[in-house]
């Protein structure tokens, strides 16, 4: 791998609160190693900006290696930035060249409010969990774990849902703002256990609900999430979602 | 004062359960009247807070990220071990307690592995329930993988995302105990102090890192969940959040740390490419178990990997320890690796990597699936295209994150790899029942020292974490909360939590006035290149004794020149930094301290004056069989020793040749 250096030009969203405006700034960044990875070229240009005396722009990270679901950027109006199923803590800057110029803003939606500049409130999602993402099972009620055997191809799909990080680019890539892969995402893993059988009907109701309660929009069926998820979750669990729904709302009215 | 383990009599394999046919317990109406503060939602704090809130306790969860899901347990990879003995392979409860002894260079207490190790069947169990996708067989049941270099098949894993899956279903399970009342979450908090109330525990001091504002809790018992303190070394595979202020002031207000040199630096992680550097990745210990790690036989060699041949190859796990090969432990593998670099054998552009090599993994799986297919065909193309696929089903997502982070293709070249600061096998010292020596403050997962000695092995923290939170803490706590329940819930308006959120907030608004010229950055990198250098792989006297100095000086320019850039009030993550590198500060000194004091090596320990002539580790039974336990005063900090005893695990010199 050839490694080279580059000039940037970066416009990116400062905003002091929730409550305040917001705005574009621009920065001029030098010699920015292809080897850095984005957020290491953040570091750097925060350790200037704490050099001159200006405030360092705030973002959310902790993990860097793309698992925690805590980087949450909106790199030249992709969720995550250029490359296909990433988080942006692991892009690297050899997706750039000198001169190129990006902008970076925070995810953009009513249900997750701006706290400071990048950095955004992302609780609607854990409240859509309190609503029925998980087993009700207390520590100790647990059988032995080879009890149940359960087919290799349904395990292994209810591991792909579970892979979801919950960094919320699937809302911000949305159009209409949707958290549905999201949801669905944890709807699916359980529905596809055994373990998550007794309480799927209440369970698919109840984090729908929350959904909409905390002013997602609605799918329109444009698959941007899909794209643009780092963890590759697939549509494909939308649609058992919305099978799981309405097998519930039916039962229900029964 | 005198260190009471607590370890209950009896033999070892009945202590747990006399421990808990006689404990005392708390009625559920008392229970619902005592309350509880659990500092961090990684395993070990998310399963204690979802474990006692189901039982009715009335629990306040911090942690500091966004979501409690995000804690650092979120990044764990390879696996979690559990006595399940499903391969019929040979484990049992004994072996898996004998091997984390053994691993640990005997510097354990048997009696808290041996229960970890009985309770750790029930950790799979638990959350199998809870719907974690674990990796299964065909016939649908559970797999197994061996796991750094044990010869039983007992680590249960997710593909390489084991810790994803265990902390969210922990975090599942809390959460549902959120919406159910039991627990209130915190988070975006930082603990910032312990309020202490007659000798006791009672409440913390935080930080709402958003608003800025300091906080009051009350608890009638505190739980340290913090995770670990890798980060002193500024580079590390831990999470950039991941700090030791929750325990360092919980030291400071009388909890013992225990040997806090103690710290695994892990053989196979993805090297240091410049200043730039911010963290270091794991290429989990799985790996291991396929790739051959080797460096060039030539010094300056110009070659590509792939073009130098076997004969210019020098596989030195292999040569050296051949009963082992490339699965012997973290700390030999990565000794090794250091001692091949320094001697001028590296490879890459820093020469500080080696290789890890999956071509003779990727033929060998590619022949099996040969065969396997009944294929006619055995050209080496089809071998490589069969035997990369198998590879990939193992570890792909291993592969694919090395790929993003160095631009090549580990199917096609071999890794270049490094040791990194992985793991603190010290922290708060704990007795039996997880308390440290003040009443009522506990600590579970890696912030206590507990239960892996000198070394951890892998797959071993996520275990102990989900032990200590799901099935040890909700008896142990009840022994002592059994004697609170006429306790009534302290106000917050009491003079205690007043001081102690004055000197907290104190020492913000000195940090803030220092407005000095260096970042707090450049300070922690400062610390952590003496910490890598004089207190990492290898330790000696000199080294130590420098570092100790240099340290107090660091210290003592960080808090005349620190440039804290805004304000308190407002959502500054500089500032919450600043706070987390000045406790650094104090805690790089301790552990330099502690390596000095013991003159051994043992484990992640390395003491140059303590090797032995083929230049491997050398314990010194005699005169260090015992956990360095360290007690905070003013002006210094003060050694306590807790012998160990060994009943069924005799120490012996490791050999892995
Ligand atoms: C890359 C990597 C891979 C690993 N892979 C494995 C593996 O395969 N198998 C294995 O067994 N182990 C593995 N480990 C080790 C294991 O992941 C950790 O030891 C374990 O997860 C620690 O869990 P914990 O609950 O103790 O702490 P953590 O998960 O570190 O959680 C700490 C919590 O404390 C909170 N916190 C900290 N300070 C404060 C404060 N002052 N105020 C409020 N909240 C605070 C944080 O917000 C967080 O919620 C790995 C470690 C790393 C770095
Ligand atoms: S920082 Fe954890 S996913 Fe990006």
């Amino acid at each position: 791998m050839e490694h080279y250096n580059m000039n940037l030009t970066l416009k990116v969203w400062r905003q002091k609160d929730e409550n305040s405006r917001g705005r574009f700034e621009t920065y001029e960044v030098k010699d920015i190693s292809s080897e850095m990875s984005f957020l290491e070229m953040f570091d750097v240009l925060n350790e200037r900006l704490v050099q001159e005396n200006k405030e360092p722009i705030v973002f959310d990270h902790d993990c860097r290696e793309g698992i925690c679901g805590a980087c949450s950027m909106y790199v030249d109006g992709r969720a995550h930035g250029p490359w296909q199923k990433n988080t942006v803590c692991q892009l690297h800057m050899r997706a750039y060249k000198d001169g190129d110029t990006i902008v970076v803003e925070p995810w953009r939606s009513a249900s997750f409010p701006v706290v400071k500049d990048l950095m955004v409130d992302r609780k609607a999602f854990d409240r859509i969990i309190q609503a029925g993402g998980f087993v009700s099972v207390n520590t100790g009620n647990a059988p032995d774990a080879n009890v149940i055997a359960i087919d290799k191809a349904k395990s292994d799909e209810a591991f792909d849902a579970a892979a979801c990080i919950g960094c919320g680019a699937c809302v911000a890539a949305c159009p209409n703002g949707s958290a549905m892969l999201f949801v669905s995402a944890k709807v699916s893993q359980l529905a596809l256990l055994p373990q998550g059988d007794p309480e799927r009907r209440t369970r698919v109701m109840n984090m729908v609900q929350q959904m909409d309660k905390e002013g997602f929009g609605n799918c329109g069926n444009i698959y941007n999430c899909e794209a643009e998820c780092p963890k590759g979750i697939s549509v494909k669990n939308i649609a058992r979602m919305n099978r799981e729904f309405l097998g519930a709302s039916l039962s229900s009215e029964v | 004062m005198a260190l009471d383990a607590k370890i209950p009599a009896g033999k070892l394999d009945q202590k747990w359960n006399d421990y808990k046919d006689h404990v005392s317990l708390v009625s559920p109406a008392n229970k619902r009247k005592l309350e509880v503060i659990v500092i961090g939602t990684g395993l070990a704090g998310a399963s204690a807070a979802a474990t006692l809130g189901e039982l009715g306790y009335q629990v306040k969860s911090f942690c500091f990220q966004d979501s409690p899901r995000r804690a650092h347990s979120i990044a764990a990879q390879g696996g979690i071990n559990a006595a399940k003995n499903y391969q019929n392979d040979g484990d049992s409860v004994f072996r898996l307690f004998y091997e984390t002894v053994k691993g640990g260079d005997y510097r354990s207490r048997e009696g808290n592995v041996y229960r970890l190790a009985q309770v750790s069947g029930n950790i799979i169990d638990q959350c199998v329930a809870q719907g974690v996708p674990f990796a299964r067989e065909y016939g649908g049941l559970l797999s197994n993988r061996s796991f750094g270099g044990t010869q039983v098949q007992r680590t249960f894993y997710a593909a390489g995302q084991t810790g994803q899956q265990l902390l969210l279903g922990a975090y599942s399970a809390l959460e549902r105990q959120v919406s159910l009342g039991n627990v209130t979450m915190y988070s975006r908090h930082e603990m910032l102090d312990i309020v202490k109330i007659d000798g006791a525990a009672r409440g913390i001091i935080a930080r709402n890192l958003v608003t800025g504002k300091l906080e009051r809790y009350f608890g009638h018992a505190v739980l340290i969940c913090s995770g670990g303190y890798g980060n002193v070394f500024y580079l590390s595979t831990n999470a950039m959040g991941s700090n030791v202020t929750a325990a360092w002031k919980s030291h400071k207000k009388g909890a013992y740390f225990a040997n806090p040199c103690y710290t695994q630096i892990h053989p196979t992680c993805i090297p240091v490419t410049g200043d730039h550097q911010s963290k270091l990745t794991l290429m989990s210990e799985s790996l291991r178990n396929d790739g051959r790690i080797w460096v060039p036989k030539n010094k300056g060699e110009k070659r590509k990997a792939i073009d130098i041949p076997q004969e210019d190859r020098d596989y030195y796990l292999e040569r050296r320890y051949p009963a082992f090969g490339n699965l012997v432990p973290r700390d030999v593998a990565s000794r090794a690796a250091k001692e091949r670099c320094d001697a001028g054998y590296g490879v890459g552009t820093t020469k500080m990597a080696v290789y890890l090599d999956f071509a003779d993994a990727i033929k060998r799986y590619g022949k099996v699936e040969v065969h396997k297919r009944g294929l006619n065909d055995e050209s080496a193309e089809t071998i490589s295209k069969l035997g990369k696929e198998v590879v990939a089903a193992k570890y792909g997502n291993l592969f694919e994150m090395y790929e993003k982070i160095t631009g090549e293709n580990p199917y096609e070249v071999p890794m270049r790899i490094y040791p990194a600061v992985h793991y603190t096998m010290g922290g708060l010292w704990v007795d039996y029942e997880l308390m440290t020596n003040v009443p009522g403050l506990y600590a579970l997962g890696e912030a206590n020292f507990s239960d892996h000695g000198a070394n951890r092995l892998g797959a071993s923290a996520l275990m102990q974490g989900l032990a200590d939170g799901y099935f040890v803490i909700p008896y142990t706590l009840g022994n002592y909360m059994a004697g609170q329940i006429r306790t009534n819930a302290i106000p917050t308006t009491h003079t205690a939590f007043e001081e102690a959120e004055n000197a907290v907030k104190e020492r913000i608004e000195k940090l803030m006035s220092i407005k000095g010229t260096e970042s707090v950055e450049n300070f922690h990198k400062r610390l952590g290149k003496i910490m890598w250098e004089k207190c990492g792989m290898a330790r000696n006297e000199k080294g130590l004794t420098e570092a100790i100095e240099e340290i107090k000086a660091l210290r003592k320019e960080f808090w005349e020149n620190v440039k804290v850039p805004g304000g308190i009030f407002e959502m500054n993550p500089e500032l919450d930094k600043a706070g987390r590198v000045a406790d650094f500060l104090e805690l790089g000194e301790l552990m330099c301290k502690d390596a000095l004091n013991r003159k051994e090596s043992c484990g992640g320990h390395f003491r140059e004056e303590s090797q032995t002539s083929e230049g491997e580790a050398l314990r010194n039974d005699e005169e260090f069989s015992y956990v360095a336990a360290w007690e905070y005063t003013e002006n210094n900090e003060i050694l306590h020793k807790e012998e160990l005893h060994f009943e069924l695990a005799k120490p012996s010199q490791r050999s892995y040749k």
